[in-house]
């Protein structure tokens, strides 16, 4: 009885936990478009969007509205089932990574601390690999069944862009695992207390997991799939009403996790010097990971605005001659220190 | 060949440096000139609430001035008419009748006065043929429309009102029509 008890919290406990991280991550998603389109204006000398609610603020829920009441068109040629279920599988993949994330460490207003991590996994760095890769299939199927040629370019470019730019991106996170020795994402975070980031011995592992975080998200300067300048709207192009909503929604879920992760793997995660996590009830773990998560969005837009889009054998040229051999290079490197240093 | 101006560049196609070739100097840079113009101040203007003021040549939809007593300067002389190169004007002329002399300032005025602003060009040369400083051409934008009716503005979209807040001020344009008269403005 006891047992049963205790399961019931503990199944309550996660699933209000589930429910606040869905609602946290639509919200970031859904300002992040709003941060794009104010952070695109200022980077113009422009003033962006103002005028719904103060400073624009209800912006994004206009948008929805919008999203929700224009048509929703389907080609008559479209593989029919595939459509509809392309954008809902991706927007499905983008939320289930955030899952693995260590939030915080634990909070204590509650009458049991509270595991500020949905599932705590030992493999939780591959799990967040598994689910980055599932999210190409609906950049495919949605691109594939739209039965459209500048959808399907668009679509084969994503696949061989994420193809190409996940392998320099586990082998980036390889060279961590080995410094950190754990695939579990509480425990790298959990060690690196105070200043000890990872960002201090992986410096070159950083910047190959952030280009390739970049490549990954699909944005700019490697947003092949979407580039308008050549495939009208990409893989997108026969989407309307919601299901493009979805698709656009799901990316920046998708810049949102990628940000959690560098934060988490490189950054620290929830640990600043001169903060415990601890504080505030275990609330201060959360507010250090966000600060950093909400820098590195900006960072992402930053860029965005700042660099045109490659060229797309550039890209290929980049992902493979120099950020594979670069990352196999830090994992030799990384080897190498370990085995000098740890032993 | 002669150059045509001293800015001309000679275009080299020498090989990148190893620093050229990595991009990151050159991304940093940039990023550095973004970061600078996202803290800049801002040129744009929230358009209907703040307005530049236009210069004084600026010739947009007419208006028909009342004089200080909120009298109707316009005497339907037809100088305008004649001196309009589009044919946009037409008017009608009607004698003032005892009672109205707080209305209309002499003892003729127009009774139809119209301009089709899909006709009108805008060059001012009615408001320069005026012998009464009638009519103005002003800084306000023509509004936009579905019908073509609509664009023959009549008397109720062209003459001031009387009350001093409706009262559309001119005095910029005036004294630019002044200075172009006499010679001086040039």
């Amino acid at each position: 009885m006891l047992i049963l008890l205790f399961d019931t919290a503990l199944i309550l406990e996660k699933s209000i936990l589930v429910i606040v991280l869905f609602l946290i991550t639509l919200g970031v998603a859904a300002y992040s478009t709003y941060g794009e389109r104010k952070v695109a204006a200022f980077i113009q000398d422009r003033l962006g969007p103002n005028r719904a609610g103060p400073f624009g603020l209800l912006q994004p829920l206009a948008d929805g509205v919008k999203f929700f009441t224009k048509e929703d068109f389907m080609p008559n040629a479209a593989e029919r089932w595939l459509y509809i279920l392309a954008p809902g599988a991706f927007m499905f993949v983008a939320c289930m990574t955030s899952a693995v994330i260590p939030w915080g460490t634990q909070l204590t207003i509650f009458p049991r601390p509270v595991d500020l991590q949905v599932a705590d996994i030992n493999i939780g760095i591959l799990y967040v690999m598994g689910f980055t890769s599932l999210g190409v299939y609906g950049i495919m199927i949605g691109g594939w069944s739209s039965n459209n040629k500048y959808s399907l370019y668009g679509a084969i470019r994503a696949s061989s862009q994420m193809i190409s730019y996940e392998l320099a991106m586990g082998l980036s996170i390889i060279a961590v695992v080995m410094l950190t020795g754990t695939l579990s994402l509480k425990e790298i975070a959990a060690q690196q207390t105070g200043f000890n980031w990872n960002i201090w011995y992986q410096p070159l592992g950083f910047l190959l997991f952030f280009i390739c975080s970049l490549a990954e998200c699909n944005r700019a300067p490697f947003d092949m799939a979407e580039c308008e300048t050549e495939l009208v709207g990409g893989y997108h192009t026969e989407y309307s009403s919601m299901k493009l909503g979805f698709y656009l929604f799901a990316e920046y879920i998708n810049m949102f996790i990628s940000c959690t992760i560098i934060a988490t793997l490189y950054f620290g995660g929830y640990n600043f010097p001169g903060v415990d996590p601890g504080w505030l009830g275990g609330f201060m773990g959360p507010i250090v990971l966000f600060a950093k998560i909400f820098f590195f969005i900006f960072v992402f837009m930053w860029i965005r605005w700042t660099i045109p889009r490659f060229r797309y054998d550039q890209l290929m040229h980049l992902g493979w001659k120099s950020l594979i051999p670069l990352a196999i290079l830090n994992m030799l490197l990384t080897g190498a220190g370990v085995l000098l240093f740890e032993n | 060949m002669q150059a045509l101006t001293n800015r001309s560049k000679n275009v080299v196609d020498k090989k990148m440096t190893f620093m050229e070739r990595i991009y990151l100097p050159a991304i940093l840079s940039g990023m550095w000139i973004t970061l600078k113009h996202f803290f800049r101040k801002k040129n744009a203007l929230n358009y209907p609430e703040e307005k530049r003021p236009f210069a004084p040549v600026y010739r947009g939809w007419h208006v028909l001035k009342r004089d200080a007593k909120g009298r109707e300067n316009c005497t339907a002389c037809g100088l305008c008419a004649v001196a309009c190169p589009a044919e946009a004007i037409t008017m009608e002329a009607a004698e003032r009748r005892k009672g109205e002399e707080h209305l209309y300032r002499e003892e003729k005025y127009a009774a139809v006065y119209e301009i089709n602003m899909l006709r009108c060009i805008f060059c001012g040369l009615c408001e320069e043929a005026c012998p009464k400083e009638a009519i103005f051409l002003t800084d306000r934008i023509v509004p936009s429309d579905y019908v073509r009716q609509n664009f023959i503005f009549g008397k109720d979209m062209l003459v001031e009102g009387i009350d001093p807040a409706n009262r559309i001020d001119v005095t910029v344009r005036q004294k630019h029509i002044q200075e172009h008269k006499t010679g001086s403005g040039q």
